[in-house]
């Protein structure tokens, strides 16, 4: 991959004047032959692709009404061209949401509309060359699928939607994503994003309740495959050995531990992320949902909580239940599927848990809103609760908490710059881009409140923070996991040692 | 009385095309499937809610007012303006004329001239922003015009050049009555009744289906409710499943 400098951080933050083709040099890596038919994709591009993938455009056209209505509504007012953080920290005209969108539309408009057929160069209709493919393949996966564009659009058109639809196109036709389709691969085969399989699950566990034991004298147990327990865990298998991901798991463990509740973790299910989504396969979705239904029939359990993942929460708050369900099985009394959040939360409000504040005040905390949980789903039972809940959790543990700018926090919050199927090296570049308008946003509250840490509640997040912070002149470190907070502060009972405040 | 014909028989295909055209594409939008839920949150937890939103959206143009207040504030004086001025040309349509259609006549006189700032303003930015600019196609620009175009003449029959109301009336009521009358002669008119026509042919197959479409659109319509009520959609079902 070609160099490239960290963008500058502008206070204020600047709309970048336009730069043609800035990123034409950015696609990630083509997924294999391998990676591709192991989803029944074609190996590679297949010979009458162009009519293949008007065929599919069609095809997903009439299955999906979002997509039919955005591809005609688009009044091109211009209200999302300064409004996604590709475009922000690059300058690159096709990163303005509806310019890429255009990449689709203007195929739509060519093969399914009069004006198009007839009429072409007035509308901005175009056939679908191997130029315009490629450009699909570069921008299409320069969208993290955060839906910020949609939430300014007077027709709430999602970019996110049409991202996804280009991407099936281009999996039916031979051209998928390395990054994306060998993980769906290996969540079918395996379980997990990360391959890991039972044994090493259940030892990495043991190493984490041996570690908690030595921290605190308290025997807390992360128990895997334990048939009866009340609760299923599903969580991003990140949460399993990645930093600070793990810190959050630790967490997480520990209140289930003060509530005294049983719960496990399923080796079959373990993978709260469905890369599915990002690629735009019902189909492959559905799969893996329902993976996390037959952990769940087979365990026995009455519940189902799921971790700190951004799109994994989208897809179980508001996908599951109509890929896998009627979840009847389970105990209605609790929501179906329940956010690790609103379970501590529900505790912290009960006064269930004694929570030592001071462990935390080593740091100073921000906390940033993950787009496809600010977005795409909700917590709690009233609007917003997505955005309350986590906030009452960080304040209950800390006592130095600030926000970001208004214009960057809850439904306007900037996209981590890793998510949607970008978060691998080769896309690195887009990656530290995307992430300048956080990355402002973040330094206002370090100089003007002395913030050191920013928390988040997705895997992605995490992973991708920890990577280009240091870019930006903050250290790897000052991403921490919400419940990582929590494990901090909670003071569980019979606890020996008395401060586990250590973060670092 | 030729004219008159001519003009007849393209109001006729004009409304033809319009409504046909129009209640097709609503058709396909409630026909097709919207397998998953996809509201942009936070969204209504009640289908009340979701009824204020839309209407918020509808008549104050909410996210735009978010996004960008010069957009928002020529495009919602351009609508507002035309609003105004469809429901002053009730007047020609109506014998008797409905008492409140009176009250509007004011209004709508300024309107005509809101109508046309709105839309100056929004062409401008197709100029002026170079994000705009950007992504603008011919199609764009021509569609500012022929609103324009269609301001310009309606303010010039009040102000430059007044054409013969009352036989004019008398032509508009002939087709809705199927008794047709001659149509005043007047360039002004003509040119401005062509545009209109033109206008309504061309909206089932342009950007201007964004009416009918914001309120099919999934990320503003939907209930925020997985949980609670399962959302499934019984074409969207894989075999096998």
């Amino acid at each position: 991959m070609a160099d490239f400098d960290t963008p500058e951080i502008a206070i204020p933050l600047e709309i970048p004047t336009l730069n043609r083709n800035a990123m034409d040099h950015s696609s990630p890596f083509p997924a294999a032959p391998a990676h591709q038919e192991a989803l029944g994709f074609p190996g590679e591009l297949v010979d009458d692709w162009q009519t293949k993938a008007i065929d599919k455009l069609g095809e997903l056209l009439s299955k999906s009404r979002a997509l039919q209505v955005y591809m005609d509504g688009c009044v091109k007012c211009g209200a999302c061209t300064d409004k996604c953080h590709y475009f922000l920290g690059t300058g690159d005209p096709k990163n303005m949401p509806v310019a890429r969108q255009d990449l689709l539309r203007k195929v739509y408009r060519r093969y399914f509309t009069l004006a198009g057929k007839y009429f072409p160069w007035l509308v901005g209709a175009e056939d679908l060359t191997k130029e315009v493919l490629d450009d699909w393949y570069t921008y299409f996966h320069q969208c993290s699928q955060c839906r910020r564009c949609s939430v300014y659009c007077p027709y709430g058109i999602d970019t996110a939607e049409i991202s996804m639809a280009a991407r099936e196109i281009m999996d039916h036709i031979g051209k998928g994503q390395k990054y994306c389709n060998e993980i769906i691969g290996k969540v079918h085969k395996i379980g997990n994003n990360l391959g890991l399989p039972e044994p090493a699950l259940i030892n990495t566990l043991e190493g984490l309740e041996e570690d908690i034991e030595e921290e605190t004298g308290v025997v807390v147990r992360l128990p895997v495959n334990q048939k009866g327990a009340d609760i299923l865990l599903v969580t991003p298998s990140a949460d399993f050995f990645a930093e600070p991901h793990v810190d959050g798991l630790i967490g997480y463990a520990k209140v289930f531990h003060q509530a005294g509740v049983s719960w496990t973790v399923s080796s079959y299910a373990s993978e709260a992320a469905n890369f599915a989504m990002f690629i735009g396969s019902y189909e492959q979705m559905q799969k893996i949902a329902e993976r996390i239904r037959k952990a769940a029939e087979d365990l026995g359990v009455k519940r189902i909580i799921f971790g700190e993942c951004g799109h994994a929460w989208r897809v179980a708050y508001n996908f599951m239940n109509t890929l896998a369900g009627p979840f009847d099985f389970l105990d209605q009394n609790y929501p179906v599927p329940q956010h690790i959040c609103e379970f501590t939360n529900d505790l912290i409000e009960k006064g269930e848990l004694t929570l030592d504040k001071a462990r935390n005040d080593h740091m100073s905390l921000t906390f940033h809103d993950s787009c496809n949980v600010a977005r795409g789903s909700r917590m709690g039972d009233s609007p917003g609760g997505q955005f309350t809940i986590p906030r009452a959790i960080i304040k209950a543990c800390c006592n130095n908490f600030h926000d970001m700018a208004a214009d960057t926090i809850n439904e306007n919050t900037f996209c981590c710059g890793g998510g949607g199927g970008l978060l691998t090296d080769d896309l690195l570049e887009i990656r530290t881009k995307g992430a300048a308008p956080r990355m402002q946003a973040l330094k206002e509250v370090v100089d003007e409140h002395g913030v050191t840490h920013m928390a988040a509640i997705c895997a992605i997040c995490k992973s991708q923070f920890s990577k280009v912070m240091p870019k930006y002149g903050f250290d790897m470190n000052n991403i921490v996991s919400v419940h990582q907070l929590v494990s901090n502060a909670i003071v569980l009972d019979g606890q020996t040692t008395g401060d586990n405040a250590e973060v670092e | 009385m030729v004219l008159g014909t001519v003009y007849a028989v393209l109001f006729y295909f004009a409304v033809a095309i319009f409504a046909v055209g129009l209640a097709l594409r609503i058709r396909l939008y409630a026909r097709t499937p919207a397998p998953l839920k996809i509201p942009t949150t936070p969204a209504p937890v009640t289908q009340a809610g979701v009824v204020v939103r839309m209407a918020k959206e509808v008549v104050f143009f909410e996210s735009l007012f978010k996004a960008n207040k010069w957009t928002w504030l020529f495009g919602w004086i351009f609508h507002a303006a035309l609003l105004l001025v469809l429901l002053r040309h009730l007047r020609y349509f109506t014998e008797p004329v409905w008492f409140w259609v009176g009250w509007v006549q004011p209004f709508g006189i300024y309107a005509g001239f809101a109508m046309a700032a709105g839309l100056a303003g929004l062409w401008v930015r197709r100029f002026t922003v170079e994000r705009v600019r950007y992504i603008s196609s011919p199609s764009d620009h021509l569609m500012l015009l022929l609103l324009i175009g269609i301001a310009a003449t309606g303010l010039m029959m009040k102000y430059v050049a007044h054409t013969d109301i009352l036989s004019l009336k008398a032509f508009i009521l002939g087709l809705l009555y199927f008794d047709w009358q001659p149509i005043p002669a007047d360039p002004v008119l003509l040119v401005h009744l062509g545009l209109v026509l033109l206008l309504m042919i061309i909206f089932p197959f342009s950007k201007l289906l964004h009416a009918p479409g914001v309120f099919f659109s999934p990320g503003r319509n939907q209930v925020d409710n997985p949980r609670e009520k399962r959302h499934f959609v019984p074409q969207t079902k894989v075999p096998g499943k």
